[in-house]
């Protein structure tokens, strides 16, 4: 097993090898206009160890919204694969914002969760 | 009757209007929301990893505050608290190990077993459906889209309804006067916290839901969510500036319908 996939197997508790490719994530993901890599895209890369999904726009665009994973027939949580790939490099202390970026009008509910999910 | 009531950092800022008017709506319908004595934020969008027990703390925390003031039930109205309370509660109800860590890390608070229920006051409405109809003066009259968005209905473990085709919000709606409007989109995402980074992908979404709930003929858009609320009410006015043809619609909270339509005055 390559270490981008043990890692997030690790990290998600998702067994990727579940996903058979269907594609209905990708179909459903109400984000993936905004994506380089639609999200069964991203497992396929993420299987064959490729690392440039670590930098790809798909997992910082995902909303956590869950949708896909309700949907996926094998029961992947794909919403938890994308957390993953999200925090190997906010672990590594890179933050994909910049909080005084951040403009100051938001609701705190936004501020805060964008704090939780692009921020190590 | 009483049932404690946890209202989150959002309903005492920007979203006051949606605490003052479920406050005096639920009043009506003979529920006291009594805010527990002390809350924390709930630590928002519930963390995924699987090793990630810090960023569950605090919804934990919540969860000993509403059992310490005597609630069984717990309502959350905020959809984003109530998804992090409710998937923390379960988490505190089938995680036995997840649970041993949090009660030995937290040694300065009574352990918690996952006994608190949360709830979200749309749950509560559904068995109210008939004292809700009882006590309208003004019924609405109009006709809205009710949008869901993600968090009530996903995952399927928390959801407050059927998550693909869910109804409560039309029944409510209906027992308000008014009527509703046929809309695909009500369980898609507003893009949610990418507001804060990628502003792109709210904007799109905006468009695409507030068009489909205009071309299916609403006069409004109705939710639960404060950051629902906000991408989908204050953005469109950027969605305005890239797609100029492009005509609105207000939104409201479920709320601000029950004081409506109950004939509530309501201050300021
Ligand atoms: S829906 Fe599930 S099985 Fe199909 S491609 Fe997506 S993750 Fe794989
Ligand atoms: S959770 Fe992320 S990947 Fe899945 S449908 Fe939502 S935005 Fe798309």
């Amino acid at each position: 097993m390559n270490w981008l996939l043990s890692k997030v197997e690790e990290l998600s508790g998702e067994n990727l090898y579940a996903c058979y490719q269907c594609g209905k994530c990708s179909a459903g993901c109400p984000m993936v206009e905004e994506m380089d890599l639609l999200p069964n895209q991203v497992i396929l890369l993420v299987k064959l160890g490729d690392e440039s999904v670590v930098e790809a726009k798909s997992p910082w665009v995902c909303a956590q919204c869950y949708q896909c994973g309700v949907r996926c027939p094998r029961e992947v949580d794909i919403a938890k694969i994308m957390e993953a790939i999200r925090l190997i490099k906010l672990r590594k202390n890179i933050d994909h914002i910049k909080l005084e970026n951040v403009e100051k009008n938001l609701p705190q509910i936004a501020i805060v969760s964008a704090t939780r999910k692009y921020t190590g | 009757m009483e049932m404690g009531y946890y209202p989150g950092c959002t309903l005492k800022t920007n979203a006051k209007v949606f605490e003052d008017s479920l406050l005096k709506a639920f009043e009506k319908i003979g529920i006291k929301l009594k805010e527990l004595n002390k809350w924390y934020c709930c630590g928002t969008v519930y963390s995924l990893a699987t090793d990630n027990l810090m960023y569950r703390l605090a919804a934990i925390r919540n969860l000993i505050r509403a059992k310490e003031d005597g609630h069984e039930k717990l309502v959350a109205p905020c959809s984003i608290c109530y998804n992090t309370l409710k998937q923390a509660n379960l988490m505190a109800k089938s995680d036995e190990e997840a649970m041993s860590k949090i009660n030995a890390f937290m040694d300065e608070e009574p352990d918690y077993d996952g006994s608190v229920s949360v709830i979200h006051p749309l749950e509560v409405i559904e068995a109210k459906l008939q004292e809700i109809k009882a006590a309208v003066k003004k019924p609405l009259g109009k006709k809205y889209a009710a949008y869901y968005g993600c968090l009530l209905l996903r995952p399927k473990e928390i959801a407050i309804d059927e998550h693909e085709n869910p109804s409560i919000m039309e029944r409510l709606i209906e027992a308000l006067g008014g009527s509703v409007v046929n809309f695909p989109l009500k369980n898609e995402c507003c893009g949610s916290y990418n507001v804060a980074s990628n502003k792109e992908a709210v904007i799109d979404a905006n468009y695409r839901i507030i068009t489909n709930a205009r071309r299916n003929g609403a006069d409004a858009i109705v939710t639960s969510c404060p950051l629902c609320h906000f991408n989908l009410k204050e953005m469109q006015k950027e969605v305005k500036k890239v797609h100029p043809e492009f005509a609105g619609l207000p939104v409201y909270y479920f709320s601000e319908l029950m004081v409506e339509a109950f004939g509530i005055e309501m201050e300021g």
